[in-house]
C-alpha cells in the first residue's frame, strides 16, 4: 500500500502535466481558448432558459435553473466517463513504449473534466445572478455533491477504461446507457411527477441522490439529510473499490489488446 | 565492487496470437460457448537469464524477431513476463521509441515538460534541465512551434536530449541512434560514453554492429527468444557479423 502511495507521489507531476495537456489540446487553435469552458455551459443555459420559460411551461418554480443545475452534474458525469473510457486507447503509444502507472491516464481525463465542472458551476452562478435568484448560504456547500460526483466518476471511469480495451463494443453500448441514465435522473422532470416502479428505479440511480443534493444546496438552500450523505459516500467508496480492483486486474493485459 | 543493477531470471514471455480477433462481447461469448477460443502461442522469450552490473554497457544483438525489443520492454516494465522475474535496482530511463511520449499538438517546450514528467522528473527539476535540453538538441528557434511540424531528425534530437538528462541509473536505448545526421549521432555517442563513465548502466539495441562495438563493453546475442551467446561486444559482434 505504502509503495503505491510513494509511486503516486513520484508521478504527481506527470498527472499535472497530463491534465494540462488534456485542457490545452482541447482548446488548441481556438481563439477563445479556455474561456470556452465557461462560455459553453453559459450559452447552453441561455438557450435552455429561453426554451423552457417560453415554450414548455412548468409549475416548478424557476424551471430553467432547475434543469441547469441538474445538467451541471449530469453533463460532467457523461463527459468525464466518456473521456475516461477512451483514456487507455488514446494513449496506446505511451503505454506500449514507457512504463507509467496506467490509472493516471484515467485520472487525468476526469480531472480535466472536473475543471469544466467548476466552469459550468460558475456559469450556473452567473445565470442565477442574471435572473436575480435568491442566494442561500448553503450554496457554499454545493462543493460536497460536486466532490462526490467526481469520486463516483473516477470509479466508473476506471471500470469502463479497463473493459473497453478488450471489448470495443462497450464504447457504443455506453452511449445508449448514458442516454438511459439521463432519463432516469430527475433533470428535466421533478420527482413528484413519477410514481410506482419508475420512481423506485430512479431512486436506485446513484446520480439521483447527488443531483437532488446539489440542487437543494445550490438553489433552495436545503441541507441534505445524513442518510443521503452516507448513501452517496457508500456508493462512491464501493464504485471506486470495484473500479480499482477491476483496473488492477486488467492492466497487465492492456498492452496485449491495444 | 560494482553493484548489481539488472537481474533477469529465467524470463519467458508468451504471446497469444488470436487466430480470429475476439474483439467484441458477442464474439467472446460465442467463442466461449463453443469453447473455440483457440490461440496460437508464440514464445517471444524463452528462459532468458543474465545480470548487468553498475556502469556496464550491454548491447543486444539479434535478427529481426529475435526478441530484443520484447526484452527491453520487460526490463522497462512495460510488459510483464509470463514466467520468471526481472529485478531492477535503480531509476530507469527508457528510450524505447523516439517520440513515444510526444503529443504532436503541443509545442516543443510543452513536450519537454510532458516528457520529463513521464520520466519521473518534477516541473522544478525540468526547469533546471530545460536550457541544457534546448542547447543539446540545437532547437532553440523551434521550441515554440507544435511538434507536428518538426522533421523526424528534429524530433529524435529533442527526444534524445530529454531522455538523457539527469543521471538515470539505467538507460535503455532502442534503435534510436539511426536517425539524425552523422554529426549529431556522434554527439549522442559522446553523451552516452560520458554517462557510462558516470556510472550509468546502458542497455543498447542497434542493428549497427559498429555502434554496439564502440559503445558497449559486453554484448548479448539473442536468437529466437533465447540467449545464444554472451561475451565482450568485440567478440560477439564479430561472430554475429559472420553468421
Amino acid at each position: 500500500m505504502l509503495a503505491y502511495i510513494e509511486n503516486f507521489i513520484k508521478y504527481k507531476s506527470l498527472l499535472n502535466e497530463l491534465i494540462i495537456r488534456d485542457i490545452k489540446t482541447r482548446y488548441r487553435r481556438s481563439v477563445m481558448g479556455v474561456l470556452w469552458s465557461l462560455l459553453n455551459p453559459l450559452c447552453q443555459m441561455i438557450v435552455l432558459s429561453i426554451m423552457f420559460s417560453n415554450i414548455f411551461k412548468s409549475d416548478i418554480e424557476n424551471f430553467p435553473l432547475y434543469i441547469l443545475s441538474g445538467q451541471v452534474i449530469f453533463n460532467f458525469f457523461s463527459e468525464s466517463t466518456n473521456n475516461a473510457m477512451s483514456a487507455i486507447i488514446d494513449n496506446t503509444s505511451l503505454i506500449k513504449k514507457t512504463y507509467i502507472p496506467k490509472y493516471l491516464f484515467v485520472l487525468s481525463r476526469i480531472m480535466s473534466s472536473a475543471v469544466n465542472l467548476l466552469a459550468s458551476f460558475a456559469a450556473l452562478i452567473v445565470v442565477m445572478l442574471l435572473t436575480r435568484t435568491e442566494f442561500h448560504i448553503a450554496v457554499l456547500l454545493s462543493f460536497l455533491p460536486m466532490l462526490l460526483i467526481v469520486l463516483f466518476t473516477i470509479g466508473v471511469g476506471l471500470i469502463l477504461a479497463a473493459y473497453v480495451v478488450k471489448f470495443r463494443d462497450i464504447a457504443h453500448l455506453y452511449g445508449i446507457l448514458v442516454t438511459t441514465i439521463l432519463y432516469l435522473t430527475p433533470i428535466i422532470y421533478p420527482m413528484s411527477m413519477i410514481s410506482g416502479i419508475v420512481k423506485k428505479i430512479v431512486w436506485l440511480n446513484p446520480l439521483t441522490n447527488i443531483v437532488i443534493m446539489f440542487r437543494n444546496l445550490a438553489l433552495n438552500g436545503i441541507l441534505p439529510g445524513v442518510f443521503s450523505i452516507l448513501l452517496a459516500c457508500m456508493e462512491c467508496i464501493v464504485v471506486i473499490f470495484v473500479g480499482l480492483y477491476v483496473f488492477y486486474k486488467k492492466q497487465d493485459s492492456f498492452i496485449l489488446n491495444l | 565492487m560494482s553493484e548489481l543493477m539488472i537481474e533477469i531470471k529465467e524470463v519467458s514471455i508468451r504471446f497469444k496470437l488470436e487466430k480470429e480477433g475476439v474483439n467484441s462481447i458477442k464474439e467472446y461469448i460465442l467463442f466461449k460457448m463453443k469453447r473455440k477460443v483457440k490461440y496460437d502461442e508464440l514464445w517471444a522469450l524463452k528462459n532468458v537469464s543474465f545480470q548487468i552490473k553498475q556502469g556496464d554497457s550491454v548491447g543486444l544483438l539479434g535478427f529481426n524477431g529475435s526478441g530484443k525489443s520484447t526484452l527491453l520492454k520487460v526490463i522497462a516494465g512495460v510488459l510483464k513476463p509470463t514466467k520468471g522475474e526481472v529485478k531492477i535496482y535503480g531509476t530507469i530511463a527508457p528510450l524505447i521509441e523516439l517520440g513515444a511520449g510526444f503529443d504532436f499538438d503541443l509545442t516543443g517546450r510543452e513536450n519537454v515538460f510532458l516528457n520529463g514528467s513521464i520520466l519521473g522528473y518534477s516541473r522544478k527539476q525540468m526547469m533546471k534541465y530545460y536550457d541544457d535540453i534546448v542547447e543539446f538538441s540545437e532547437l532553440s528557434e523551434f521550441m515554440d512551434i507544435p511538434v507536428k511540424n518538426y522533421s523526424s531528425g528534429m524530433l529524435s534530437r529533442l527526444a534524445f536530449s530529454i531522455a538523457t538528462i539527469g543521471k538515470p541509473d539505467i538507460l535503455i536505448i532502442d534503435e534510436v541512434l539511426s536517425v539524425g545526421d552523422f554529426r549529431f549521432q556522434q554527439k549522442c555517442e559522446w553523451r552516452i560514453q560520458n554517462m557510462i563513465s558516470d556510472k550509468t548502466t546502458v542497455l543498447f539495441v542497434s542493428h549497427s554492429i559498429e555502434q554496439v562495438k564502440t559503445i558497449c563493453k559486453r554484448a548479448v546475442w539473442l536468437e529466437q527468444g533465447q540467449v545464444k551467446m554472451i561475451g565482450t561486444s568485440e567478440k560477439i559482434g564479430n561472430l554475429y557479423e559472420g553468421s
